[in-house]
């Protein structure tokens, strides 16, 4: 069984068009594993926590993020260096998580997703008697 | 991505945000962080930045004449020793940024909101350093 976790390197999002119009980033992640489980950090400013889509479909989790507007009232673009738009970035999982036990939580703009292995899929440390 | 068509003052605003785009897409990492945006018209100036995973707690700003420094601390999640990191693209860290108003600000009209890992400051001009409209008089 496999325990690692790939990614779908090529943006989707580039190939087809949002119905808002607006530009589509990959927000930067950690996927850290510990006690058993996998959790992801996605950077995603500016959506609000109700705002965020987390599915898990056919092993592919799928995390989309809609960016509210910053724009101050009458003021003007002066100078920008990052641009604003929706997020949204897919990994491809090992079989070997619960779908029903994913948590998500967003906090401060950071997306953190919790997945946790099923016990099946925990090593088991097989002890060797001795003939 | 949509750019203004009409024209600003800073004929290399749109250069730099195109080439801000293409390192954007192509995955080169812009060496400033935050990023901020910067809005502004006759009586204010807002600073927009991404700061996400910040407390607000570790944010500082100081205003000093017409220079605002942002400097703050991106903590590094605790997570123990036995942690096992499978991809890592987030930056960590103490930063600081210094951006030069167009004029000097005083601190009580400085404003701060964080919200979602977006700060905003707003930063209103004092009043007789607002342009003044002339009257023409009828000769």
């Amino acid at each position: 069984m496999t325990t690692e976790m790939t990614t779908t390197e090529r943006n989707s999002a580039a190939i087809s068009e949002t119905t808002r119009g607006g530009p589509i980033y990959r927000p930067a992640t950690d996927i850290v594993e510990r006690d058993g489980s996998v959790s992801l950090m996605l950077e995603m400013p500016g959506v609000a926590p109700n705002d965020v889509d987390v599915t898990l479909e056919n092993r592919v989790l799928t995390i989309r993020g809609r960016a509210g507007q910053s724009r101050p009232e009458k003021l003007q673009l002066a100078y920008a260096e990052y641009g604003e738009g929706d997020y949204e970035r897919s990994f491809t999982l090992s079989e070997d998580f619960d779908p029903d036990k994913v948590e998500a939580a967003m906090k401060n703009g950071l997306l953190t997703v919790t997945l946790p292995r099923t016990e099946a899929a925990k090593p088991k440390k097989i002890a060797v008697k001795s003939a | 991505m949509l750019y203004p068509t009409t024209l600003t003052s800073d004929p290399f605003a749109l250069m730099r945000r195109m080439s801000r785009d293409f390192d954007r897409t192509f995955g080169a990492r812009a060496p400033a962080f935050p990023e901020v945006n910067l809005w502004q018209n006759e009586e204010a100036v807002a600073i927009t930045a991404e700061l996400p995973g910040v407390e607000p707690s570790d944010i500082e700003i100081t205003v000093k004449d017409n220079v605002l420094t942002l400097s703050g601390e991106r903590k590094a999640p605790d997570l123990g020793d036995d942690a096992v990191w499978h991809r890592r693209e987030r930056g960590f860290g103490r930063f600081r940024r210094a951006i030069r108003l167009p004029f000097a600000a005083h601190d009580d009209q400085v404003e701060a909101r964080f919200a979602d890992g977006v700060l905003r400051i707003a930063v209103a001009r004092p009043e007789e350093d607002r342009p003044r409209r002339i009257e023409i008089k009828a000769a």
